[in-house]
C-alpha cells in the first residue's frame, strides 16, 4: 500500500496550491502515458502481426510491418477457412451477447424496479439471496449448470449458453439501488392518483428515468456474454455453434500442436484482431453511459 | 456481504425518507401483486439456472461413479478424498499465490491510475482513462492468445526485443515463469477495469473537502492517503472482493496457455482448471461436482473472511 500514492507525491511536491486543481504536472502526465504502453504495445502488436504473412511473422520484427502488406489476403483467409466458419462464429457471438443481454437487463430492471419501489412479504429473503448470489462465482456454477443441462439433454443448443446468461443478480443489485435514487416516489404516487395501473407506471414513466441504468447492465451483460469462454466451451460440441472465443482457442490449440499447421498462425493472430473491434469500438463510443453506470452501481457509498 | 448489504441498507433508507408525508399510505393488494408479477420472472430464471444447479451439482457430489453398476451413494467420500488430493492443495496454493502477489500489485496500480487521473494534472487525461480501460474490452481468451505468442520464442515480441540488446532472452513459458507471466496476463486485462471503478469514486467525492485542505496547505500525497483514499474504502473493498473472486476462479488463462506450454501448466494448475479436467477429461463427474462446489465454499469463506477484517480494523480507527 505504501506505493499507492507515489504518483500524486511527484504532483504535489514542487509547488505550492495557489488555483485549486487546475494545474499539469509535466512529470505526472510523463509518468502515466509512459505506463500506457504496456497497455497499448500488445494490441499494436497483434495488429501489426495481422498484417504479416506466416513468414513474415517469423523473420521480421514485432513491431514493425514485414515486407509485404499482407492484411487484406489474411481478412480473406480468414473468412474463407474452413468454409467461412469464423462468420458463423462472430455471428453466434452476436446474437448470444445480444439476446443475454437484452433478456438480462429485462429480468433485471423489473426485479429490481419491485425491490426498490414496493412493499410485500418476503422481499428482504428475495433480497438477501440474490446479494449472497453475487459472490458465487461463475465459473464455479459453470460445472453444475452444464451437469444439469446434460441430464436434461439441453447441451450442445443455443439455449444453452443463452438461458445461463439471463441472470445477472449484480444487475439486479445495480437497478435496485439505480431505482431507488432516479424514480421518485412521489411521481409513482401521483401517477397512481390519475388513476395510472401498476404496469402502466412502470412501462411508461419508471421506464424512461431507469434508462441510464438499463444500458450498463445491458452493456456489461453484452461484454460478459461476448468474452466467454468457459461456458461454452463445455456446453458446445458442434463448431458451428461455437462463439469466436471457443473458435480461437481451437485453432490456437491446432496452430500450437503444430504438425504442418503453422500456417493458421496468421490466420488466429487476424482472427484475434477482427474480434476485438467491435467491443472497443462498443466502449469508446457508449462510454458516457458505462462510466455514470459504475458510478452508481459500483461505488455509492 | 457487508459491503453489499450495508450500502443496499441505506438505499433503502434513503428510499424510505424520500417517500416524505406520503409515507403512511396502504399497501394496495395491486401493488403487492404488481410486485410479484415483476419480479417473478427473474425469479424463476434465477431458480432454474442458478439454485437447481447448486442443488443438482451438491447431490451429485455425494456420489461415486463405479466402473460397474453405475452409481453408489458415498456420502462426503469425494469431499474427503478432495481434502487428500495433492492436485486440489496445489491449485489452491497457485490461487492463494495469486491473491497475495497479482491483487495487490494489480489494485496498487489501479489506485495509483485512479489517483493520478483524478488529480487532473495529467494532460490529456481522458484519453488516457479510455487507453487504459481498452484492455478489459479485450476476451480473456484474446488476450491470453495475445499475450502467450508475445511470450514464446517463435516470434515473441519479448524474446526478439533482448535479442536485439543482445541478451539471452528468458523462456517466460517456462514451469518457474508460468505462474508470474500469468499474473502479467491478468494484470493486463483488469488493471483498467478497477481503475474506473476507483476513478468514479473519487470523482463522487465533493470537491470542497480537498480544496479546503489544499487552503490549509496540505500536499497532494498527504490529501490523497488521508482523504480521499478514505473516501473511497468501499470502492476498494469492492474491487479487493472482485479479485478475490475472480482469482480462485482462474480458467480461461491457463487452460489457453496448456495449449502452447503443457508441462508448465499441467491438468491441475488452478482448481477450476482441475474441475474441468476431472469432468470432461476423466470422466469423473461426481469428484469435479465436489471440487467446484468445495471452491465456491472456499471463495465465500475467504471473501467473508476478508470483509468482517476490513470492516473490522475501519471500526477500530
Amino acid at each position: 500500500m505504501t506505493a499507492a500514492p507515489i504518483p500524486a507525491t511527484r504532483a504535489g511536491r514542487p509547488r505550492r496550491v495557489v488555483e485549486r486543481g487546475r494545474r499539469r504536472s509535466t512529470l505526472l502526465t510523463i509518468i502515466v502515458w509512459i505506463t500506457l504502453i504496456y497497455f497499448l504495445v500488445p494490441l499494436l502488436w497483434l495488429f501489426v502481426s495481422a498484417t504479416k504473412d506466416n513468414s513474415d511473422l517469423f523473420t521480421s520484427f514485432g513491431l514493425w510491418f514485414g515486407r509485404s502488406f499482407q492484411f487484406f489476403a489474411n481478412i480473406g483467409n480468414l473468412f474463407t477457412f474452413q468454409n467461412g466458419v469464423f462468420a458463423q462464429w462472430l455471428a453466434n457471438t452476436v446474437l448470444y451477447a445480444v439476446v443475454s443481454a437484452v433478456g438480462a437487463a429485462a429480468l433485471a430492471t423489473a426485479c429490481g424496479y419491485a425491490l426498490a419501489k414496493y412493499r410485500f412479504r418476503g422481499q428482504g429473503l428475495v433480497f438477501g439471496v440474490i446479494l449472497g448470489s453475487i459472490m458465487v462465482p461463475l465459473t464455479a456454477l459453470a460445472i453444475p449448470t452444464y451437469l444439469l443441462f446434460a441430464a436434461a439433454n439441453l447441451t450442445d443448443s443455443v439455449w444453452a449458453i443463452i438461458l445461463p446468461s439471463f441472470v445477472s443478480p449484480f444487475g439486479v443489485y445495480l437497478m435496485r439501488v439505480y431505482a431507488a435514487d432516479s424514480v421518485d416516489d412521489s411521481l409513482i404516487e401521483a401517477a397512481r392518483i390519475d388513476g395510472a395501473g401498476e404496469f402502466r407506471i412502470f412501462g411508461t414513466i419508471a421506464l424512461r428515468l431507469l434508462a441510464p441504468g438499463i444500458v450498463t447492465v445491458l452493456l456489461f451483460q453484452l461484454v460478459a456474454t461476448w468474452n466467454n469462454y468457459f461456458l461454452p466451451l463445455i456446453m458446445l460440441n458442434t463448431p458451428t455453434l461455437f462463439p469466436v472465443t471457443v473458435g480461437l482457442a481451437q485453432w490456437q490449440a491446432t496452430a500450437s500442436a503444430g504438425g504442418g499447421a503453422q500456417v493458421l498462425f496468421s490466420t488466429v493472430l487476424t482472427g484475434s484482431f477482427v474480434s476485438v473491434i467491435p467491443l472497443i469500438v462498443a466502449f469508446l463510443f457508449l462510454q458516457r453511459y458505462w462510466q455514470s453506470g459504475l458510478a452508481t452501481g459500483g461505488v455509492k457509498g | 456481504m457487508t459491503v453489499l448489504s450495508a450500502r443496499a441498507h441505506s438505499a433503502r433508507a434513503s428510499g424510505a425518507s424520500a417517500r416524505g408525508p406520503r409515507g403512511s399510505r396502504h399497501i394496495t393488494g395491486a401493488q403487492t401483486r404488481a410486485a410479484w408479477v415483476l419480479t417473478a420472472p427473474f425469479l424463476v430464471v434465477f431458480a432454474a439456472m442458478f439454485l437447481a444447479p447448486l442443488a443438482y451439482s451438491a447431490y451429485l457430489s455425494l456420489f461415486t461413479s463405479q466402473l460397474v453398476g453405475g452409481e453408489e451413494f458415498s456420502g462426503l467420500a469425494n469431499y474427503v478424498r478432495a481434502l487428500q488430493d495433492p492436485s486440489f492443495w496445489s491449485g489452491l496454493g497457485r490461487v492463494a499465490l495469486f491473491l497475495f502477489i497479482q491483487v495487490p500489485i494489480m489494485l496498487v496500480a489501479s489506485i495509483c491510475f485512479a489517483l493520478a487521473l483524478d488529480s487532473k494534472r495529467v494532460k490529456g487525461g481522458r484519453v488516457a482513462r479510455l487507453l487504459i480501460f481498452i484492455p478489459y474490452a479485450v476476451p480473456s481468451v484474446v488476450a491470453t492468445l495475445m499475450w502467450g505468442y508475445l511470450y514464446g520464442t517463435d516470434f515473441g515480441l519479448i524474446t526478439q526485443i533482448f535479442h536485439a540488446v543482445g541478451l539471452p532472452a528468458p523462456d517466460l513459458l517456462s514451469p518457474q515463469n508460468i505462474l508470474g507471466s500469468t499474473m502479467n496476463i491478468v494484470c493486463w486485462e483488469f488493471i483498467g477495469y478497477n481503475m474506473i471503478i476507483l476513478y468514479a469514486a473519487l470523482r463522487s467525492v465533493p470537491d470542497d473537502v480537498y480544496e479546503a485542505a489544499e487552503i490549509d496547505g496540505a500536499g497532494q500525497i498527504r490529501i490523497a492517503w488521508s482523504i480521499k483514499l478514505p473516501a473511497i474504502r468501499q470502492a476498494i473493498l469492492l474491487t479487493i472482493i472482485f479479485s478475490i473472486i475472480g482469482s480462485f476462479q482462474l480458467f480461461n488463462e491457463p487452460n489457453l496457455l496448456y495449449n502452447i506450454a503443457p508441462n508448465a501448466v499441467g491438468t491441475d494448475f488452478t482448481p477450476n482448471l482441475y474441475a474441468y479436467n476431472l469432468a470432461f477429461k476423466n470422466q469423473d463427474i461426481n469428484y469435479a461436482a465436489a471440487i467446484a462446489f468445495l471452491l465456491g465454499i472456499v471463495i465465500m469463506i475467504v471473501s467473508f473472511v476478508v470483509q468482517t477484517a476490513i470492516n473490522r480494523r475501519e471500526r477500530q480507527s
